[in-house]
């Protein structure tokens, strides 16, 4: 049996279809996922993420425990800030990507895939060994609800006092929404301004029915995780399982910089990276691949050169709502990955022509 | 969800309508069009095309996902609705009218269920 969500009798009634995920019942769409879609790129999406996993760290050393556990410079983000970061091997293997929340000087909130949340809790907690510091995992006793959007803003700054000109891309602050205890954040996973509130399980379903109210007259709808995909999906951002595994590194996805050599101490997976970062080898990194007509290379498919060999694999595809035509990211050889190169996949027998092009495939207007 | 009475059904959860066999229509069911989500392309067999029962004939591509169509009956196309090909969200919103896919000149008799039977089918699902 999969485990309901705190708001499960909410999506209910909203008359979702739910999807089984990562060991989670949660809401592929309410309605339509393209009118979901399209909510979050012009007005708002309210998004239940109660599957996420949150892990705390609290204690003297939790900096310097997540220095070493992560490969991040978790020490140098100031409280009130947050970092994407990942989890690697001792191979420099990719556990999980991460969001991290400094929230005091000595405690953090580590926030993981639903699918890797076990994994990345007991590799925190067998990693904290030996430092100042307690791990605990929230992740069955808090939900997060997300509002995603050009009009999220409007929507958070009804319900709060938190001073949202203050609040950074990237930022938390511990705030309040009808008299109920939240942590604000202004993170999010679909390329639009937008916040993430972390709150007691218990207390999740007023604080939905309190957004919902508020996002009334600011065009929110619910949404749910097929529109999630396909937003992350148009901002190039990499899915743990497609495009992110133990068997790439951070520099195989094209996202070495979150690796930070110059720390105090050594990390986990530290020599393996730095073999890597300075390997002279034909490996593979991650593109984005764009088509025409309507027909979406998908997770899987081949990736072919001009000469008919299979040079790759796609690893998410979809026709993207908002640019109404083909988009996918895949692993491809260096030589063949400069934008404007021209590629196909094979869709079922079908070869489409795509062209490489420089991720991501959409971005908000500033 | 209400299955039209008057159309027969496939376990693949298509639809035939065999009132007229020289020209029966084919399209998915409601309970298809739910479980794939919004449809954003489909593929049809082209007129003239012969069809077998059970093989693949086309396609219909959703946001997430992509399926094949299968022939309910044995048959030559006779016609293909234009209008699905053009605004596949039709299947979406009119999945036993507007959102009917192709016509069919039967051979024989094709073995479909009754609303009843699908009714139950789906209930298994």
């Amino acid at each position: 049996m999969s485990t309901p969500s705190p708001l499960h009798s909410v999506h209910e009634a909203l008359g979702a279809s739910f999807t089984d995920f990562a060991g989670w019942s949660m809401p592929l769409r309410y309605g339509s996922e393209l009118a979901e879609h399209k909510a979050v790129r012009t007005a708002s999406g309210l998004f239940d993420l109660s599957h996420m996993g949150e892990i705390e760290l609290t204690g003297p050393e939790a900096a310097q425990a997540l220095d070493f556990a992560l490969v991040g410079k978790l020490s140098a983000v100031k409280p009130g800030k947050a970092r994407y970061t990942m989890i690697c091997d001792a191979e420099g293997g990719v556990l999980d990507d991460l969001v991290v929340y400094r929230l005091a000087a000595d405690k953090y909130m580590v926030v993981a895939n639903a699918s890797n949340a076990a994994t990345v809790a007991a590799a925190l907690r067998e990693r904290a060994e030996g430092f100042a510091v307690e791990v605990n995992d929230r992740s069955a006793e808090l939900a997060l609800i997300a509002v995603q959007g050009p009009t999220s803003t409007a929507i958070i700054g009804s319900v709060t006092d938190a001073d949202l000109d203050a609040l950074a891309y990237y930022a938390s602050v511990p705030s309040a929404i009808g008299g109920i205890d939240v942590l604000l954040a202004r993170t999010g996973y679909t390329g639009e301004d937008g916040f993430e509130v972390y709150v007691d399980g218990a207390q999740a379903p007023r604080i939905w029915e309190l957004l919902t109210e508020a996002g009334q007259e600011h065009g929110l709808l619910p949404a749910g995780l097929a529109c999630r995909d396909t937003l992350r999906l148009e901002a190039g951002m990499p899915l743990y399982g497609n495009e992110l595994s133990a068997s790439f590194t951070p520099f195989d996805a094209g996202l070495g910089r979150v690796v930070k050599f110059e720390k105090p101490g050594g990390f986990v997976g530290k020599e393996a990276l730095e073999r890597r970062r300075d390997a002279d080898v034909e490996t593979k990194v991650l593109v984005g691949l764009v088509g025409s007509g309507k027909r979406a290379p998908r997770h899987g498919y081949a990736v072919v050169d001009a000469e008919g060999t299979q040079v790759g694999t796609v690893t998410s595809g979809a026709l993207s709502p908002t640019l109404g035509h083909p988009i996918a990211m895949a692993y491809v050889p260096v030589a063949v990955s400069e934008p404007g190169t021209a590629l196909s996949v094979d869709i079922r027998g079908t070869s489409a022509p795509v062209e490489v092009v420089k991720l991501p495939f959409y971005q908000r207007q500033a | 969800m209400s299955n039209p009475e008057n159309l027969g059904y496939t376990t693949d959860h298509e639809w035939v309508d065999l009132a007229d066999p020289a020209a029966a229509t084919v399209g998915v069911t409601k309970y298809a069009a739910d479980a794939l989500g919004d449809v954003v392309y489909v593929q049809l067999p082209e007129v003239g095309a012969t069809l077998t029962t059970g093989e693949a004939c086309g396609e219909i591509e959703s946001t997430k996902s992509v399926s094949d169509l299968f022939a309910p009956a044995d048959g030559v196309v006779v016609e293909i609705n234009e209008a699905v090909v053009d605004t596949p969200e039709l299947v979406n919103t009119d999945p036993f009218g507007d959102g009917w896919l192709f016509r069919v000149r039967v051979d024989g008799e094709p073995e479909l269920l009754d609303a009843a039977a699908y009714a139950e089918h789906t209930k298994e699902d």
